[in-house]
């Protein structure tokens, strides 16, 4: 871990907000995603196939989401702190073309763990007012 | 087609090492929008007390999905990978990945249930250096649609 850049355990309170992003999703944050991860899924930039599959249209990788979510939280954290994230995928993305989907992202202290000095961070990733992931908690090695 | 739950219990690899470099640790910061200096920059790195580029906290899916490939295409499991949704992931960091690291992985079939018309397969991927130090923990679960 970063010593230097993990934030001070002391003072933080449960509820309490510690980063908020919004993002905005488009074709090209997609396929940028699929060739720096390597998940070359057609689903998420073909939209005959999505359709195929029975979905709407071309969707954003899961894991775009959960990182883009992860790098929130690591923006307060500092890089390498986050020592711990995990998240449900409780629905999917459409990304149209021409166009964007935005999704706001909002990182809230869940819970305090005084002996480890670490805190629980869940992120609450909305799309148009409903969660797209849930359960994403991320545990922060604190200094 | 159900998948095989006789499949679960089953481990692969480890296979070729993976090598983490500066530009692919670089191309997946900017791909999730990670914005620390420590992605990009050695010194910036150093400063905050790494060997060198520090990887984005969910970077490690890079590696574990190519050994979970190893399970989706192993015809004796039977992931029909067109009727694939991603249920959940879950990262556990032993420690940092920087770049110049090498890592071998090894990925469990950890559970196998087959439920209502839908299989979920959960598998998890342990990532380690050379020397067998445990880097990170992958859980991942796959839901997979069982109708034709």
């Amino acid at each position: 871990m970063s010593e230097q850049d993990a934030p001070t355990y002391e003072g933080l309170e449960k509820g309490q907000v510690v980063a908020t992003r919004e993002v905005e999703f488009t074709r090209d944050t997609l396929v940028r995603y699929a060739g720096a991860s390597g998940d070359f899924n057609p689903i998420h930039y073909n939209d005959a196939f999505a359709e195929s599959v029975g979905l709407p249209g071309v969707i954003a990788h899961g894991m775009l989401t959960m990182g883009t979510a992860a790098s929130v939280v690591e923006e307060w954290a500092g890089p390498g702190n986050v020592v711990d994230f995990q998240c449900r995928f409780a629905r999917p993305i459409p990304v149209p073309n021409p166009g964007s989907a935005v999704v706001t992202c909002t990182a809230t202290v869940g819970a305090l763990m005084d002996e480890a000095r670490m805190a629980r961070v869940d992120v609450a990733v909305e799309l148009g007012g409903q969660k797209v992931l849930m359960k994403a908690q991320a545990l922060v090695r604190c200094a | 087609m159900p998948v095989n739950s006789d499949a679960q219990g089953r481990s692969y690899g480890p296979h070729e090492p993976y090598e983490v470099s500066r530009a692919k640790i670089r191309e997946f910061a900017d791909a999730v929008d990670a914005r620390s200096f420590a992605h990009r920059d050695v010194d910036a790195a150093a400063a905050e007390g790494y060997s060198d580029l520090v990887a984005p906290t969910t970077f490690a899916v890079v590696i574990a999905q190519r050994a979970e490939f190893h399970v989706v295409q192993d015809p004796e499991v039977g992931v029909d990978f067109s009727k694939v949704v991603h249920a959940d992931e879950r990262f556990t960091h032993h420690r940092p990945i920087v770049a110049g690291d090498e890592i071998a992985t090894t990925i469990h079939i950890d559970k196998i249930v087959s439920r209502g018309g839908v299989s979920t397969v959960t598998t998890r991927a342990e990532l380690e250096d050379l020397d067998g130090g445990p880097v990170a923990t992958v859980i991942s679960t796959l839901a997979v649609r069982e109708d034709a």
